[in-house]
């Protein structure tokens, strides 16, 4: 009996660490502040004129009666605008069930065009590969932007060199032939100081690496390999708030959130001095570029008739979603009205297709939503 | 000692003062290895029953995932969590046990014997993120359960049959021959003796090695994600064809937020996950000491 009760305690023992393991390597490096969400949550105003409360829907009884399972998944840079349109929504229609995952942009697109999701979180327009996939299985789908997000470049607070880099600069230090070569800040620019450069990106698998690397190399997925690269933005934060010499760069939502570990670099597309900082008002105005960049969902074309299905997506685009997507909690850039109802009309005429032809455009406005 | 001859007495260096050092270094040797990873083990309960217990009220446990960190609770990922363990126990218990009492009680030794006992040790230490693997290609692309309850559970029942195996042979091979010797030569079947002798007596070994494997799928998450359970999930699975998700998945999506809180509600999740542990392991002990003493009394 004492060897089988040492088993138990051994396996407790080894099961319990791992755990614990688990959650000290994923917590490293953050403050408790545990209290500041509630009264933030509300409050937070946003520089934009259709900012406000959302309202009621106005078809609440016809919502209550709803019933079904709505398939998610894709991006995770979309997933906290799905997940907060499908928390808000679920507080109307009790009896719609949800579920939104996280496989990235592509591994979500490999399973919406295999016909099992419903709705695709997209960071970045489907591209032609993708279309061809979707088109081969019979696929249709209706494209729908739903937010701006910018990309921020950061840097440690103490770097006291950088406060703005143009894309020249960038692409100097991110693209392919800089790997091994150009490690050094001075290398980048001759005034800076004789410091080792070390840098901070997102993992491969990510939407928001494609798009840094179309938008800074000129073609996506061309990259240094050279990096520290992370799917987890917050081994990215605690990375650059570590190291003097460190720069890197990420959704501008998880900058917000450690703007006191962090330093913002704006960015000077044209080489032309003008230097623009990410903000939810140049993001929006369009004049922070190359690094914006609208974020989509696709909703499959035979679901879409579907009443719950087309009562959530119609919710999302609505004015009792809209005015949370510049809260804290979703972290994105809003449309504004006049989109986001070109937009719903999209969706209830059911047009099919894209109309990024090209897949990932750099700069690219949604003028052509509105036509 | 006393009795030893002079001549041998001569060569032997008694050195007391250095036997009774090497064996005091000996013991503080182990005496430090005990506190570093008991210390570790503490630090680290520690810094998540900090972090995480404040967070944890009857709200947390009773609600769906929320942007909103004072909102968001755990339900699904209990839920999801309790279900799939249910169905995984379910299929690898039954399937482990009886593979084990055949391969230990009936196989004779033979080549094919051997290969099949080293592929079962060998099966043990794969690593998990094969299952998942094995899992999305079998149970959801080819058996078209989809990304459901079900085939999770089947995932994880892979996963675990092995250890369920590897323990429970261990358990029977405990069981002394003569006992099965006793039942046969009264006239009782090789199934009897089975079934009433070597089964009851390795029982308490069988459970221990169940709950070490259930222990272990509890905490895996690599295979999970692999087949396709859910970051948000604001219901409860109710058929096995449902979507779900289970606790490592929910934690390790607190974890990734950018919102420092929560990365205190993963913690707040961590010590929930354990607290199913330690349930689970106590239910053990209780359960095996309530069915050792049973059997023992048959026996005796």
């Amino acid at each position: 009996m004492t060897t089988n009760d040492g088993l138990v305690r051994a396996g407790l023992l080894a099961a319990a660490s791992a755990v614990a393991a688990l959650a000290l390597a994923c917590g490293t490096g953050d403050s408790g502040r545990s209290g500041e969400a509630a009264s933030t949550a509300a409050s937070k105003g946003s520089p934009t004129a259709e900012a406000g409360k959302p309202i009621e829907p106005s078809n609440k009884a016809a919502l209550a009666t709803l019933t079904g399972n709505i398939v998610i998944d894709g991006s995770s840079t979309v997933y906290p605008v799905t997940q907060a349109a499908a928390e808000e929504f679920r507080n109307y229609a009790k009896n719609v069930r949800i579920s939104v995952g996280i496989a990235g942009t592509g591994g979500g697109f490999k399973k919406f065009c295999a016909g099992e999701t419903d709705i695709q979180d997209a960071s970045r327009p489907i591209s032609q590969t993708e279309a061809i996939a979707c088109a081969d299985k019979n696929i249709q789908y209706i494209e729908l932007p739903v937010a701006f997000d910018g990309l921020a470049v950061i840097v440690n607070p103490k770097n006291t060199w950088v406060t703005c880099l143009t894309k020249a600069e960038l692409k100097k230090m991110w693209e392919p032939a800089a790997q091994a070569k150009i490690n050094n800040w001075k290398q980048v620019r001759d005034s800076f100081p004789d410091k080792p450069l070390k840098l901070f990106g997102p993992g491969t698998d990510s939407g928001t690496f494609d798009y840094f690397t179309e938008a800074i190399n000129g073609t996506a997925k061309a990259s240094r390999g050279d990096f520290q690269a992370s799917e987890d933005d917050n081994v990215l934060v605690s990375g650059v708030a570590g190291d003097e010499a460190a720069l890197g760069y990420f959704g501008l939502a998880y900058y917000s959130e450690n703007k006191s570990k962090l330093k913002l670099v704006s960015v000077d597309n044209a080489g032309d001095g003008k230097c623009i900082t990410p903000s939810i008002a140049t993001v929006n105005n369009g004049t922070y570029l190359p690094l914006s960049r609208p974020i989509f969902i696709y909703v499959k074309k035979s679901v879409a008739e579907r009443p719950e299905v087309k009562a959530y997506v119609n919710f999302y685009l609505s004015k009792s979603f809209t005015p949370l997507v510049e809260s804290r909690e979703v972290g994105y850039v809003s449309l504004g009205d006049k989109f986001y109802d070109a937009i719903a009309k999209r969706f209830n005429a059911g047009t099919a297709g894209t109309l990024f032809p090209k897949g990932a455009e750099v700069g690219a406005t949604l003028d052509r939503y509105l036509q | 000692m006393s009795m030893q001859t002079p001549a041998t007495q001569s060569m032997f260096q008694p050195n007391q003062m250095m036997r009774r050092v090497m064996g005091g270094a000996f013991v503080g040797v182990g005496v430090i290895s005990i506190l570093i990873s008991l210390g570790m083990l503490v630090y680290l309960v520690l810094d998540v029953a900090m972090r995480g217990l404040p967070w944890i009220d009857w709200q947390f446990l009773t609600s769906f995932d929320s942007r909103f960190a004072e909102r968001a609770g755990i339900l699904a990922a209990i839920a999801g969590t309790a279900f799939m363990m249910t169905m995984t126990i379910a299929v690898s218990l039954p399937i482990g046990v009886m593979a084990a009492i055949y391969l230990q009680e009936y196989a004779k030794e033979s080549w094919l014997k051997s290969f099949i006992q080293i592929n079962i040790s060998n099966l043990a230490g794969v690593p998990s993120i094969i299952y998942g693997l094995l899992g999305l290609t079998i149970f959801v692309r080819y058996m078209m359960m989809g990304r459901s309850v079900l085939a999770g559970a089947l995932t994880m029942a892979l996963l675990v049959l092995p250890v369920i195996v590897v323990a429970t042979q261990e358990a029977l091979r405990a069981v002394p021959s003569s006992i099965r010797d006793a039942s046969l030569a009264l006239g009782a079947t090789r199934s009897q003796t089975i079934w009433h002798h070597v089964l009851p007596q390795a029982f308490p070994g069988i459970l221990t090695g169940n709950i070490l494997a259930a222990s272990r799928a509890i905490g895996e998450t690599a295979p999970l994600v692999t087949i396709g359970a859910l970051t948000y999930v604001p219901f409860t699975p109710e058929s096995p064809l449902d979507r779900f998700t289970v606790l490592p998945i929910q934690i390790f999506n607190w974890t990734s937020k950018p919102q420092a809180e929560f990365h205190d509600l993963a913690a707040a999740g961590i010590v929930v996950l354990l607290l199913v542990l330690l349930t689970m392991n106590s239910i053990a002990i209780l359960l095996r000491q309530r069915v050792g003493g049973t059997s023992r009394r048959r026996i005796g």
